[in-house]
């Protein structure tokens, strides 16, 4: 019996945390940065800054998404731009083990 | 003394308990807010309610009847914007792109003062035109963008417009809004029969448990009052009881009956705590929202609650009468 052993790359691991009316936006911004997808989920949390209309538009939300280096730093390049001086926002690059890594760069 | 025993009909009236009760729970330091998507859902659920009541009205109505007041519901809906930003230039000693939008929030309409109203006015046995919803959606717009002009151009800068405009347009609350209309005007009154159980018979129920997390959510805003001088809490009262005194004499002036130049009032006076925050807060994110959501939700929203709406019916019957 020979099974293949699964195959680990390294990419970067995106992630945003942010108040949920910008998801469209940031959606986009992904997009034109390069990356194939994400996973968008429902947040909770306190921070810094408390200020956001967030209480009547739904929270915050986490966005993940697997991208090559360069698209996590065109990323972050962008929320560094137009985001993170007046928005509640936060967003992290992790190095991480992938299984068919080859899918997200 | 008509006037002093609706206004305590309206104090005593289900909705406007509920709303207390969300605001003393949290002055006890208590939680009733919604699980998030309850209150998507509801507020979608008054907002299609309100849309297809107001489109199955809108049918019976003719042209001629519903010109006159569109035309003046747009005027205010320009007007009353810039009358808050020079006001609040004597009043306050906020920045132009705070004032812009503090502006923004008072030219827009809150759908829930508005059905409030709606209920109120019904409790009352006083007559509406059935066409005003078609009033609060051309109201909704107008204020927004002018309020949004007035901080750009106090800013010195140009907002992206093309990205706001849409997101504004194709927000949940305009398409909900519309599209009930558009499909209270299809269906008629012999559809509205079929689906009146769920979206005429459970109005005011929804409503009160939407008028809880309201409550919450005014409660929490008030400590931001500190923050934000006397000016603005001044203005929050005393500017909805002339927007709305100008908007029941332009609805009388235009041929609405003493309900519905209440109801004109009542748009004036109410200032929006869901299109345009979200609105303001992609266009204009610099401006602070422990200003206008304090101001619009904070104070306006229950001001004209409890004792606006039958002001405003009362300045509609001297008006009027």
């Amino acid at each position: 019996m020979s099974t293949t052993p699964p195959t680990h790359g390294h990419v970067a691991l995106l992630t945003i945390v942010a108040e949920s009316i910008l998801e469209p936006r940031l959606e986009r911004e992904l997009r034109a940065c390069g990356a194939s997808g994400w996973t968008v989920t429902a947040a909770r949390g306190e921070g810094s800054r408390n200020r956001r209309v967030g209480d009547l538009d739904g929270g915050n939300v986490r966005i993940e998404s697997l991208v090559s280096n360069d698209t996590a730093a065109a990323v972050m390049q962008r929320l560094a731009d137009d985001y993170f001086t007046h928005y509640a926002i936060v967003a992290w690059v992790a190095d991480v083990a992938v299984h068919r890594s080859e899918r997200y760069i | 003394m008509e006037i002093l025993r609706l206004a305590l009909d309206n104090l005593l009236s289900p909705p406007v308990l509920g709303f207390a009760l969300g605001l003393v729970a949290v002055l006890v330091g208590g939680d009733l807010r919604l699980p998030d998507a309850v209150y998507q859902g509801l507020s979608m659920y008054l907002l299609l309610a309100i849309g297809i009541k107001g489109g199955v009205a809108l049918r019976a109505s003719s042209v001629g009847d519903v010109i006159l007041p569109t035309i003046a519901a747009i005027g205010l809906g320009v007007l009353i914007p810039v009358l808050a930003y020079l006001i609040l230039r004597r009043a306050t000693p906020l920045s132009g792109l705070d004032r812009g939008a503090i502006a923004a929030h008072y030219g827009s309409t809150s759908l829930v003062t508005f059905t409030a109203a709606l209920v109120f006015l019904e409790a009352s046995s006083i007559a509406v035109e059935g066409f005003v919803t078609t009033l609060l959606a051309v109201m909704e717009i107008p204020g927004i963008v002018v309020g949004l002009l007035l901080a750009g151009r106090a800013a010195d800068r140009s907002l992206s417009w093309g990205a706001s405009l849409h997101e504004i347009l194709v927000g949940k609350s305009i398409l909900l809004l519309v599209g009930g209309l558009v499909l209270g005007v299809l269906t008629g009154a012999s559809g509205y029969e079929r689906v009146e159980p769920f979206f005429g018979a459970l109005f005011v129920g929804i409503l009160t448990l939407f008028l809880v997390e309201l409550g919450t959510l005014a409660g929490r805003r008030l400590p931001d009052l500190k923050t934000a001088g006397i000016g603005l809490p001044i203005f929050a009262i005393l500017f909805p009881i002339l927007a709305g005194t100008m908007g029941v004499t332009a609805g009388s002036l235009a041929g609405l009956s003493v309900g519905g130049a209440t109801i004109l009032g009542v748009l004036s006076a109410s200032a929006s705590y869901i299109a345009a925050p979200a609105a303001v807060r992609l266009a204009l994110p610099e401006a602070n929202p422990g200003y206008y959501l304090t101001a619009s939700l904070g104070i306006t929203f229950p001001f004209n609650l409890v004792i606006g709406i039958p002001l405003y019916l009362e300045i509609a019957q001297v008006v009027g009468g």
